[in-house]
């Protein structure tokens, strides 16, 4: 009996350092998208509340922030802290989306294997889209 | 079950509803935060040429305060669940995993009173 007994697959958390090991479905890229997403957001929590700071506070402030885009900030040249607002960007757009897409899906009960493939690819184009039309306006 | 018992070594600490709380908190919270993503949207977008004074008059309204206050409050509740949610998934040490979730608590807390003060003094 415990010779004819068939390995089963073996399903865990798949941890950062393993994500490129593994060949990921759409809705797997959308579902480790969200997490990377929300965690990117969280950590540059400061840095956001800065730019709604400066851009915020004054005239004089909003000029600071604007100049964060021409002329860089601290030892970040501009197009490296447009780069991390791209980032940024993408995480928002791909974290809406995909919780959009989760509200759906929990509202509607309305899951199946090809709906969730098919609103996953949605979600990972419209994300991409989106991003580069703003990444367009951000550094051209 | 014979042994009902629900207290103390045998207290049940897994099981319905322990997770609900944060599912349905953590649903709610994105749906104000995305009401709001969509109200600032619509203002950008429809209002008057961009540039300090439009972007101040459009936090400077009281509703608009407000929402934004909803809002802050809301985006820490949710990022609270979700980082908790990620701790929980990769740090197996309890005392490396409580570190990070006050350390998670101290960060959401402090950028949590940042943005309110930057709102309520425009």
């Amino acid at each position: 009996m415990a010779d004819t007994a068939p390995t089963r697959p073996v399903y865990r958390n798949i941890h950062v350092t393993q994500i490129l090991s593994y060949r990921l479905p759409p809705a797997g890229m959308v579902s480790i998208g969200h997490r990377i997403s929300g965690v990117l957001m969280f950590l540059a929590l400061p840095f956001i509340v800065w730019l709604f700071d400066v851009s915020l506070t004054s005239e004089i402030s909003y000029e600071r922030f604007a100049s964060t885009f021409a002329a860089g900030l601290w030892i970040f040249p501009a197009w490296l802290v447009k780069l991390g607002v791209l980032v940024l960007i993408w995480s928002y757009l791909h974290h809406f989306i995909a919780g959009v897409r989760h509200l759906w899906m929990d509202a509607t009960h309305s899951v199946s294997k090809q709906q969730g493939h098919v609103s996953a690819l949605v979600t990972l184009g419209a994300s991409a889209v989106l991003t580069l039309a703003l990444g367009f306006k951000l550094f051209f | 079950m014979a042994d009902n018992k629900n207290f103390g070594s045998k207290r049940l600490v897994v099981g319905a509803h322990y997770g609900f709380r944060d599912w349905l908190s953590q649903r709610v919270t994105a749906a104000l935060m995305a009401l709001f993503t969509l109200v600032l949207v619509a203002q950008v977008l429809f209002g008057a040429k961009m540039g300090y004074v439009r972007w101040a008059q459009i936090f400077s309204s009281q509703w608009m305060k407000v929402l934004t206050f909803v809002t802050i409050v809301a985006l820490a509740y949710h990022a609270w669940v979700g980082i908790r949610d990620v701790w929980m998934d990769y740090i197996k040490p309890v005392g490396v995993r409580l570190a990070l979730q006050v350390a998670t608590i101290a960060w959401l807390v402090g950028c949590c009173g940042w943005a309110v003060q930057v709102l309520w003094r425009l």
